[in-house]
């Protein structure tokens, strides 16, 4: 692939066991890859082999046990938890598979909440970048409906506003469509494409071995540790698939 | 966050659970307002004896009997029957600092006009006695030192004497009445005093010439006590002086030995009211003060069961970047809010019920205001204190637990 492009993450070698008794379970075996600023890259793997564990290192939830994993240049490992809570502030974007709102709370609210944690943020600023990021998902006109009067879909745009709000490094989402119908999980890849479009930074892990068609580049995990690391030079367009689809039925 | 944003955090998850949180207030309203009452009733009670003390004249000077027994040991009975006549006679003989001097025999019986009785106390007293107390006599007149010399079957009877023997309204002056089958003709009626704040009646009692009660009622030789008035109350300390030095004197007591009477002014008796109001208010108030305990044992509670509904709130928080410590003050700043409300509450509770429901009932009360502000203090510091395991759990979690966690 072609030269000078950014490395936003670097994985050397990272390892990640759990102590369960006397058992250790290996749960990251030793990996190593990087990932430049702007690829859509889909994690993919069976159930157990390692991608939501894989996931959390990436969004600095957890350290590894070894190896050395660099965000944007920066050292994770040897970083305290508070050191991490500020990283994840300005460098990570989370989608949750079941979206995790906050309850009885506006949209615009919701998708403030990681500024708030940031204090160069004010309220209007704050209120503007969550606005735009509303914007960018197509929620524009629904900034002050609340969390609860939303469908599944509407929430996880809503969770993709917010996880873009700080304008993040890179972009984590663990089964982002999991929980939605086909139809609307196709809208969802046409919002990952367009945003892949716009130069970001997307790590998508799913089961779904189809959405690999969708995104630049596939990692396969197999008992913590890669198996396939695959570039897609036909990406698919998420765009005519959802156009191909069968139209819902109408009453 | 900034502590503004994280006041409408808390606010907003006080008030979408509105019956829990008010319950938890619940403990520290009631507490709270136990407090303030408690510390109104002490207060007013201080404040309407120091009147009370204040209107028998400041410049009021007891002996009594016995050496001083602040110390808590006990007396010989024949250590309480120093006080004689002849101490009496010499301070008037020799007073200089002093303007009046009555001794006083006290004896509690029944007394009996016609078909009527009831109980009361005779104090035996000399003239001055009534000067001495400021008290005044509505009909009739005293005694006079003749009466006194004669040990003369007289007296001036209070209020509740005459109503209860004569009837409401009547004139009993000139009446003989019988106070433990010693006839004893009225010759004087007092002004009404109405009830004291510990509730005693100041208007059932009658007033003899002490030798009358000494010889003919009581057949006691010594007295109960000996009250006098300094000229002034500045000069109360040389009366005490002068009063010591004659007593020494009269009762041969040898250089170095302890005396064996007491003289209390009235400022020492004020303050010797106020210790004993006070120590009974803290009792009052430490009892009080337990149910605040209770109440903050309460909110703990709450604020255990809300972080662990709210986990998957903390781990989302956590998660977008939210640190421990910002997280802890979330849900130390939600029990603050529950506790400081509960306190204001309580507050404004406590002030109604001793502004208007303790006078109603006859007793004084006045809220101090430092109780107010110590109440506020006392609630933050429980909101705090009991906060603290809470918002330590909260903020101990682990954000891919607490994300998971359903
Ligand atoms: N906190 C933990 N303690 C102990 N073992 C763990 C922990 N987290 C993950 N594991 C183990 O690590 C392995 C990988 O788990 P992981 O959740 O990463 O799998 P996954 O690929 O995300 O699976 P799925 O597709 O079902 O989500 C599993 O064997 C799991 O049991
Ligand atoms: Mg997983």
């Amino acid at each position: 692939m072609s030269e000078e492009r950014k490395v936003v993450i670097e994985l050397d070698q990272v390892k990640r066991y759990f102590q369960v008794g006397s058992e250790t379970v290996k749960a990251l075996r030793g990996v190593s890859f990087k990932i430049y600023e702007g690829e859509f890259v889909t994690i993919q793997g069976t159930s157990g082999s390692g991608k939501s564990t894989l996931l959390n290192q990436l969004g600095c939830l957890d350290t590894p046990t070894s190896g050395e994993y660099y965000l944007d240049g920066i050292s994770v490992r040897k970083m305290s938890k508070n050191q991490r809570a500020h990283l994840r502030n300005k460098k990570i974007g989370f989608v949750f598979q079941n979206y995790n709102l906050l309850p009885n709370t506006t949209a615009l609210e919701n998708v403030e909440l990681p500024l708030m944690y940031n204090t160069k943020f004010n309220a209007r600023r704050r209120r503007e970048a969550a606005r735009e990021a509303l914007e960018a998902v197509g929620l524009g006109d629904r900034i002050n409906h609340k969390s609860n009067q939303m469908s599944g879909g509407q929430m996880q745009r809503v969770a993709i506003a917010r996880a873009l709000v700080n304008n993040p490094a890179v972009l984590l989402a663990d089964e982002a469509t999991g929980n939605l119908d086909t139809r609307t999980s196709f809208e969802m890849l046409v919002l990952f494409q367009e945003l892949y479009q716009k130069g970001h930074t997307i790590i998508f892990v799913t089961h779904n071995p189809e959405i690999a068609e969708y995104a630049s580049r596939n990692i396969m995990l197999r008992d913590g540790k890669i198996r396939e690391d695959t570039q897609n030079t036909n990406i698919k367009s998420a765009a005519e698939a959802l156009a191909a689809l069968p139209k819902p039925q109408d009453d | 966050m900034n502590i503004l944003n994280l006041f409408k955090v808390s606010l907003r998850a006080i008030s979408s659970n509105k019956m829990r949180s008010f319950l938890s207030m619940l403990g520290i309203i009631i507490g709270v307002a136990a407090v303030i009452i408690m510390m109104a009733i002490g207060q007013g009670s201080k404040e309407s004896i120091r009147k009370e003390l204040s209107t028998m004249g400041t410049n009021l000077l007891t002996i009594r009997p016995g050496a001083d027994m602040r110390g808590g040991v006990r007396q010989d009975p024949s250590a309480m029957q120093t006080l004689k006549p002849t101490d009496y006679e010499t301070i008037l003989a020799e007073k200089k600092y002093i303007t009046k001097v009555s001794p006083e025999v006290n004896s509690a019986g029944q007394v009996i006009y016609g078909n009527n009785n009831t109980t009361t106390t005779a104090y035996g007293e000399a003239p001055d006695y009534i000067d001495i107390r400021q008290w005044e006599i509505e009909d009739g007149e005293c005694f006079s030192e003749e009466d006194v010399k004669k040990a003369a079957k007289v007296c001036v009877i209070g209020k509740t004497v005459v109503t209860e023997l004569f009837g409401e309204g009547a004139d009993p002056v000139g009446k003989t009445i019988r106070f433990k089958s010693i006839p004893l003709r009225v010759i004087g009626v007092l002004k009404s005093k109405g009830y004291n704040s510990w509730g005693m009646d100041q208007d059932n009692l009658i007033i003899v010439p002490y030798t009358c009660v000494m010889k003919r009622i009581a057949a006691q030789t010594w007295f109960s006590s000996i009250i006098c008035s300094a000229i002034t109350e500045e000069l109360s300390d040389q009366a005490i002086e002068e009063i010591t030095e004659i007593l020494r004197r009269t009762h041969k007591i040898k250089e170095g030995a302890v005396d064996d009477f007491t003289i209390r002014s009235q400022a020492e008796m004020m303050e010797t009211m106020s210790t004993t109001m006070d120590t009974v208010t803290l009792i009052l108030v430490v009892a009080a003060a337990f149910s605040l305990l209770v109440a903050g044992i309460g909110i703990m509670n709450i604020m255990l069961v809300s972080v662990t509904e709210r986990t998957k709130e903390i781990g989302l928080r956590m998660a977008v970047g939210a640190t421990g410590m910002v997280i802890s003050l979330q849900f130390l700043i939600e029990s603050v809010l529950i506790s400081l409300t509960g306190g204001l509450l309580g507050i404004l509770l406590g002030c109604c019920v001793s502004e208007f429901l303790v006078p109603a009932m006859g007793m004084p009360s006045s809220v101090p205001a430092w109780s107010i502000f110590v109440s506020f203090g006392v609630c933050v510091v429980i909101g705090v204190l009991f906060g603290y395991i809470p918002a330590r759990k909260a903020a101990n979690m682990d954000p891919i637990d607490a994300i998971r966690h359903e």
